[in-house]
């Protein structure tokens, strides 16, 4: 057992700081135009094992009301099973579900932004927090790739 | 084996504590890249954050203000503390900033102006409260934003904001009322008609602000619950249509009805005992969008319905407990204000 206290150790350090240093809103910038960037962020989530479940067209609504907007959606995406896990055992999520990425446009580049899914974890409910962090671990993946561009 | 196992754990200390702050690396452009660009644009032309390639500004700002103002943010005012980052980091920084305008940066003597605050009152109020706000309070929205019209091509900075104030010394504010930023509305008030000691009592007035009450903070989660969640005494379509009424009541449109695992499941297969209602108020959505552009990720409205063990349960999100995220004062009140009408209309649709 002892031989194994170092790693013990290292690893409590390890989650302790990574805890420390997340960010709870992410965001991205891509020298993407807005219809790539869409394509991308879509290509991305999917890449990750989830399903695009809707687009909402934000920037339509408004622009059908008579408001000038240049391009915003929001993309909203999960996995069933998960879905169906979290809504039943954790009904608090719900207005959250299924989780989503706003992206729009600046200028010639486009902009993605999310809260960390770490923010729907609970002390209550410490088995949540390894789900939300595998979550979280997919969104910096998606948004890493946008940045990378 | 005690031995591998040993230099093994060595190497994976060595690896933790070189992955932290203070001995990552000190590349500019990559710290760049990482913390500021994605709102002060790759080659900061500005965008949710402001512009700080504008030649004027980099030549009228000395290292210690961008130092300071990277080290402590503007409480409220969307630019966050960087209190992760090492000095070594944040100079880096500032060193790839001052890349975009070659030249040697300017230096600001710490020598404090000697004014008279009571005569800069009168003189702000008549020359800067109508794009700084009348406390000094700032513009509204973020950065140059580029994605809808604005008043002005770039926020008035608040100059009552305790993180400005630091950052900001006497005679960086008092060459910039000299000299006025081009590119920018703030313009030179020598060639405006005022006197040099003029600026000083408005420069004085400025600092007085720093006697204020600080700004709240907002870069800390509210207590507040996650959800706000209420029980409804009436069945599923009851509650959905009493709903529905509540919501076009406080002046929203119905946008949308659908199921939560609607577009993961086949049509078939979704569950109608979990239901989303989405509905906006575009001049509310316009507005919010103009204080800060990130607030999608609380869009559109919703309250989702949810029978289970026979109650009927109405769940919403608390955007009162998200809006920390975004370290701006003007969308906390937006979002005061929503949680507000959230409780509103299921309490109408429920009780």
């Amino acid at each position: 057992m002892k031989k194994f206290l170092p790693f013990l150790v290292l690893i409590l350090g390890l989650s302790v700081s990574n805890q420390s240093q997340a960010d709870d809103l992410l965001m991205a910038r891509t020298n993407r135009d807005f219809p790539e960037a869409m394509l991308k962020l879509q290509d991305s989530i999917r890449n990750h094992g989830y399903t695009v479940s809707r687009v909402q067209r934000v920037d339509i609504g408004l622009t059908h009301s008579g408001y000038v907007t240049d391009k915003y959606r929001v993309v909203f995406f999960g996995k069933a099973d998960l879905v169906t896990r979290l809504s039943n055992n954790y009904p608090q999520l719900i207005p959250y579900l299924p989780f989503k990425i706003a992206i729009f446009a600046e200028g010639d580049e486009t902009l993605i932004v999310a809260a960390n899914p770490l923010q729907l974890t609970d002390k209550a409910y410490p088995e949540l927090e390894p789900v939300m962090k595998k979550v979280e671990r997919d969104m910096l993946e998606i948004f890493q790739a946008m940045r990378d561009d | 084996m005690r031995l591998s196992y040993q230099i093994l754990s060595i190497t994976l200390i060595l690896a933790f504590f070189i992955s932290q702050p203070t001995f990552a690396e000190t590349n500019g452009a990559a710290l760049y890249k990482e913390n500021c660009a994605v709102c002060h644009g790759n080659q900061g032309k500005g965008g949710v954050g402001v512009p700080l390639a504008l030649p004027d500004f980099q030549y009228a700002i000395s290292d210690q203000f961008l130092e300071r103002t990277i080290r402590n943010g503007r409480p409220g005012r969307v630019m966050p503390a960087f209190k992760n980052l090492s000095d070594a980091q944040i100079q880096a920084i500032v060193r790839h900033i001052r890349s975009w305008a070659p030249g040697k940066p300017i230096r600001h003597p710490s020598i404090e102006v000697s004014g008279d605050p009571a005569k800069g009152r009168n003189l702000y109020a008549k020359h800067c409260a109508a794009c700084h706000g009348k406390n000094g309070k700032g513009g509204k929205g973020t950065g140059v934003t580029f994605s809808r019209p604005r008043d002005l091509p770039i926020i008035a900075p608040a100059l009552n904001n305790q993180g400005f104030l630091y950052a900001a010394s006497d005679q960086m504010i008092k060459a910039t009322l000299m000299n006025g930023r081009e590119g920018t509305p703030m313009v030179s008030y020598l060639k405006q008609g005022l006197s040099e000691q003029d600026i000083n009592d408005v420069v004085s007035f400025i600092r007085s602000f720093e006697k204020q009450a600080p700004a709240r903070i907002t870069q800390e989660p509210d207590h507040d619950n996650l959800t706000v969640a209420y029980e409804s005494p009436y069945g599923m379509k009851e509650t959905i249509a009493a709903l529905k009424r509540a919501i076009i009541g406080e002046n929203f449109r119905i946008i949308r009805i659908q199921t939560l695992d609607n577009g993961l499941v086949k049509k078939a297969k979704e569950d109608h005992n979990k239901i989303i209602i989405y509905f906006c108020n575009f001049q509310l959505l316009n507005n919010a969008l103009a204080v800060d552009p990130r607030v999608g990720l609380f869009l559109p409205c919703r309250i989702t319905v949810v029978k289970r063990h026979g109650k009927v349960m109405v769940y919403a999100l608390n955007p009162k407990r998200l809006s920390y995220l975004f370290n701006n004062d003007e969308l906390n009140k937006l979002c005061d204000g929503m949680s507000e009408v959230y409780i509103s209309i299921i309490e109408e649709a429920t009780l």
